[in-house]
């Protein structure tokens, strides 16, 4: 009211002082927080940033289909495998209502996107794992298509290249999870052995089984910076060992100076790097 | 009586009493040998009972029994002239896994295994059976060895896993593991794998990939220990017993799931109670095993072993999902 405006209240205007709890929410979908560190930013230049933090350089987790945007020529992505679906072997208890429910809240039906496109021209077959779905773990269907991505890449002949994200293995799906990394392995063995081309990028976090199979098994292993990547996971080897672990313990560059990578790779290089792998790779130029 | 387990209680009670009962009839100068016989037709009849309803919590504790035979114990009984090779080339040895060339029933092989302590002092050696990077290494270069020369692979697998600790991570566990897992997909000699005790997730699987998969009755395979399941899902690693019924980690379980091609069975009571009874048991599997495997080439082989792992895990189709957006 326009007149409350002109009326002299007598009563006493407080400051107020946000709940704990609201100083530290941002609005959803406009303004994201850094996590690593807390400043805001437009969701939108974060976006255009390719999720990289404009302050600190925080890689900022992507959906499967972030990835597929800014890494394929346009329209050149055709997934596989997309009506494979999970089903429930060990009738573990609310495993259904899981899997269903990350699927409604990731938009994806399971921890992996598979299919065969183009970078920069070069034709590859590519897996996606997806961390917003199930962490990322490894059960029958990521495994099924992992698989089927390799024969896919062996078949028409072309380098396979992935991009892992995963907790590890399925613990619902027990020790059929755990038989999911020889499944993946013996497809990359033979994917190898006929000349296969197989290059990894590992995202945050990249641990466990995952780690421990075809993760670790690139002819390039690549990671994004600041990305977990390890077999245990750190809380159990401090109970182990009851000493306290350096800061980058498991990170990317951890893994560079201990041998373990041939490149930390940050996200606005990584498709030229991938480009130019697959261009050093590709026929021609005799000499 | 050293060493009885929590399921096996009835029994060791029942043993008691006929105990007392021989006692009285030699101390006490009474006959109460009818009575001693019907006791111990009970017993015999007890025994059958437990021995045959084993719960799966029932057969972790037999596979994690301080006497259970290990793979040195097998080794001596099994092969002859067993040869031990140490070392991975790279770093150093592993003492949490042994290796080395020895003759089955006559034919060179190579015989690999997790190996665990017999006592403190020797487990704080072997490191409890939970291998490092070198360990893992060092197996593989023994099958690259025996793939070399021709011979046929025995793995034997008892592990709780691989050793989560820092030294590992910085040397490349998950490599390691990895690396095993992708060679012996490829290894042109017939492999046979036969899980002893507990094969513990990703440091069993290093060791797993192979024509032939075997268990004896009361040895585990799973992704995770129980307690570590229960822990994970139900953040609380008390719930165990549960988890070890859930995730389905038993021998039958895992037969059932087409994950292994057999199952060994056991002495009566677990293969503590008798290691050289127990090592005939593993030697005619593994004799059945070999013979099955002898005509085939390699690529027949390869190509098997290809299949076998390829058919492994459960899922459907939906036409419902439209795909990545």
């Amino acid at each position: 009211m326009i007149k409350d405006l002109f009326s002299k209240s007598k009563k006493k205007k407080y400051a107020t002082i946000p709940s704990e709890q609201s100083r530290h929410e941002v609005p959803e979908g406009i303004m994201t927080k850094c996590p690593k560190c807390k400043k805001i930013m437009y969701t939108k230049e974060l976006l255009k940033n390719l999720k990289v933090c404009m302050h600190c350089g925080f890689h900022h987790p992507m959906k499967s289909s972030e990835r597929i945007e800014i890494l394929f020529d346009p329209e050149s992505f055709t997934e596989l495998d997309k009506d494979m679906v999970t089903v429930n072997p060990l009738d573990f208890p609310g495993y259904e209502e899981k899997i269903k429910s990350d699927a409604e809240k990731s938009g994806i039906n399971e921890a992996v996107v598979t299919g065969t496109g183009k970078i920069n021209g070069h034709a590859v077959t590519a897996a996606i794992m997806d961390a917003s779905f199930r962490m990322g773990s490894m059960g029958s269907v990521v495994g099924e298509k992992i698989t089927r991505a390799v024969e896919k890449a062996d078949e028409l002949g072309v380098p396979f290249v992935i991009f892992t994200a995963s907790g590890g293995a399925r613990m619902q799906e027990g020790v059929l999870s755990l038989m999911q990394m020889a499944k993946t392995s013996v497809a990359l063995k033979r994917f190898g052995e006929n000349g296969g081309l197989y290059i990894v990028v590992m995202t945050h976090p990249t641990t466990g089984g995952v780690s421990a199979s075809f993760a670790s098994m690139g002819d390039y292993n690549l990671a994004e910076p600041g990305a977990l990547i390890g077999f245990a996971g750190r809380r159990i080897i401090e109970q182990t060992i009851r000493e306290e672990l350096p800061e980058d313990f498991q990170t990317s560059e951890f893994l560079l100076k201990h041998g373990q990578l041939d490149g930390v790779v940050h996200r606005h290089e990584l498709k030229g790097t991938l480009e130019n792998i697959l261009d050093i790779h590709s026929p021609g130029g005799e000499l | 009586m050293v060493g009885e387990l929590e399921f096996e209680k009835p029994i060791v009670e029942l043993k008691s009493k006929i105990e007392d009962l021989r006692k009285l009839t030699q101390e006490a100068d009474v006959d109460l040998s009818s009575e001693i016989e019907k006791l111990e037709g009970r017993l015999a009849k007890l025994q059958t009972e437990v021995y045959n309803n084993m719960q799966p919590w029932d057969r972790v504790q037999v596979a994690r029994h301080p006497a259970r035979p290990t793979t040195l114990d097998y080794i001596s009984h099994i092969f002859t002239d067993f040869f031990e090779c140490h070392g991975d080339r790279y770093f150093g040895d592993d003492a949490a896994i042994v290796g080395g060339i020895a003759k089955f029933q006559g034919i060179p092989v190579t015989v690999i295994g997790h190996q665990r302590g017999k006592d403190t002092k020797d487990n704080i050696k072997r490191n409890f059976g939970m291998p490092h990077p070198e360990g893992n290494r060092k197996a593989l270069r023994l099958m690259k060895q025996a793939e070399k020369f021709n011979r046929p692979i025995v793995c034997f697998i008892d592990t709780k896993g691989a050793y989560p600790g820092k030294a590992a991570e910085e040397r490349g566990q998950s490599e390691a593991i990895a690396r095993n897992i992708y060679e012996m997909s490829g290894l042109k000699v017939p492999i046979v794998c036969i899980v002893i005790g507990e094969g513990g997730s990703g440091g069993a699987l290093a060791l797993g990939v192979g024509d032939h998969i075997l268990m004896l009755e009361n040895s585990t395979y799973s992704v995770i220990s129980p307690e570590g399941a229960a822990a994970l899902l139900w953040k609380d690693a008390s719930l165990a017993k549960r988890a070890a019924e859930t995730m389905k980690i038993t021998a039958p379980d895992l037969k059932e799931l087409g994950v292994i091609d057999g199952i060994i069975r056991e002495v009566s009571g677990g293969a503590h109670k008798d290691v050289t009874e127990q090592a005939g048991f593993i030697e005619e599997e593994l004799r059945k095993a070999f013979e099955g495997l002898q005509d085939l080439s390699s690529d027949e082989l390869v190509e098997r072993r290809y299949q076998k792992f390829k058919k492994i895990g459960e899922y459907s189709f939906s036409h419902q999902y439209t795909g990545v957006k």
